[in-house]
């Protein structure tokens, strides 16, 4: 079965996993994890540059973004105003509009703030950005934001790096039967298998930052990530049988002796 | 210069004495920022890039400079 293409804003990408580029233990590891994935999109934060220190390596250095797709996140941020004056300045940096929307209520659970992002999501949109929202896990808010003008739904699976796995699946496979918006799982996932799940679901992608970072060897669980991805893609389309309560001989009875 | 003729500014919450008048292209030069890897606030307003060289800075100025970084 020929899938179609992974495509969000009109743009096509080849892999459906996206990577978070914050916790590596160097720039060189963060780089050669993004290879191993496969990823063509990489999310990435806007700080401060570090006046005294000007030689500091700088993460442009090491993830072209002419050949992998920065998304501007707005992480720590916990207002709209905060999260457009941080997305404005981002596309200042070369022009970014396709950004991810992070608006953050709780500095302990990191939740995201739904009132926020749904006024940030219409006041980006209004400007022209093409806005990937984090969010939870709700249905109804998930249809406000697509109305708002989202041009991705990233509910949590779990508290973001908490590599929990998804605590609600009723929830996703019904946020993935009332939109047609790309679906992506952002946030909560701590390894391989729980990336697959996000597939089997019939999420479009999965977005995964700390569960390759901290891993013990990140590159490996970068590898295992990519495979994940694409096993759990195939397993969606393919069509799963249905779960029975009782077991079914795989073998015919005819001809025993 | 003497140091009295120098005016005081904030860089990245950083206080700075600059000579009157320097332009932002020459602080973000003296700074050695890539201008292409970087966006510039001034006062809290966005800098057009493309303006930096007509940009004047003025005593109590404070200059955003922020860049992209590792995030999830």
């Amino acid at each position: 079965m020929i899938d179609k293409k992974f495509k969000i804003a009109n743009k096509n990408f080849k892999s459906r996993l996206i990577v978070g580029t914050g916790k590596y233990k160097s720039f060189n590891e963060c780089a050669k994890a993004i290879k191993t994935s496969g990823a063509d999109m990489v999310t990435v934060a806007v700080r401060r540059v570090n006046i005294s220190d000007k030689n500091k390596a700088r993460l442009m250095d090491y993830i072209d973004p002419k050949k992998i797709t920065y998304l501007p996140n707005t992480a720590g941020c916990f207002t709209a105003e905060d999260a457009i004056r941080t997305l404005r300045l981002a596309r200042e940096i070369g022009g970014w509009k396709l950004v991810k929307l992070e608006v953050l209520g709780d500095k302990r659970n990191l939740f995201p703030e739904m009132i926020e992002t749904l006024r940030s999501t219409e006041l980006l949109t209004k400007e022209g950005f093409k806005v990937m929202v984090y969010c939870n896990d709700d249905p109804l808010m998930a249809k406000r934001l697509e109305n708002a003008g989202a041009v991705a739904i990233m509910p949590l699976a779990a508290p973001i790096g908490s590599g929990l796995g998804i605590q609600n699946k009723v929830n996703i496979r019904i946020i993935r039967r009332q939109t047609n918006l790309p679906l992506i799982i952002d946030a909560g996932i701590g390894q391989a298998s729980d990336a697959s799940i996000a597939m089997e679901l019939g999420c479009d992608g999965v977005l995964i930052n700390t569960a390759i970072a901290k891993a013990k060897n990140p590159i490996q669980m970068a590898e295992a990530m990519k495979l994940a991805v694409i096993s759990g893609r195939k397993s969606f389309l393919s069509g799963r049988i249905n779960p029975n309560l009782f077991g079914l001989a795989s073998t015919t009875n005819k001809g025993i002796i | 210069m003497n140091k009295k003729n120098k005016i005081k500014i904030s860089v990245n919450g950083k206080q700075m004495q600059i000579i009157p008048e320097l332009s932002m292209r020459n602080l973000i030069t003296k700074l050695k920022m890539p201008v292409n890897k970087i966006a510039i606030e001034l006062n809290k307003k966005i800098i057009d890039k493309k303006r930096i060289s007509k940009i004047q800075l003025k005593k109590g100025d404070k200059v955003e400079i922020v860049h992209f970084i590792g995030g999830g």
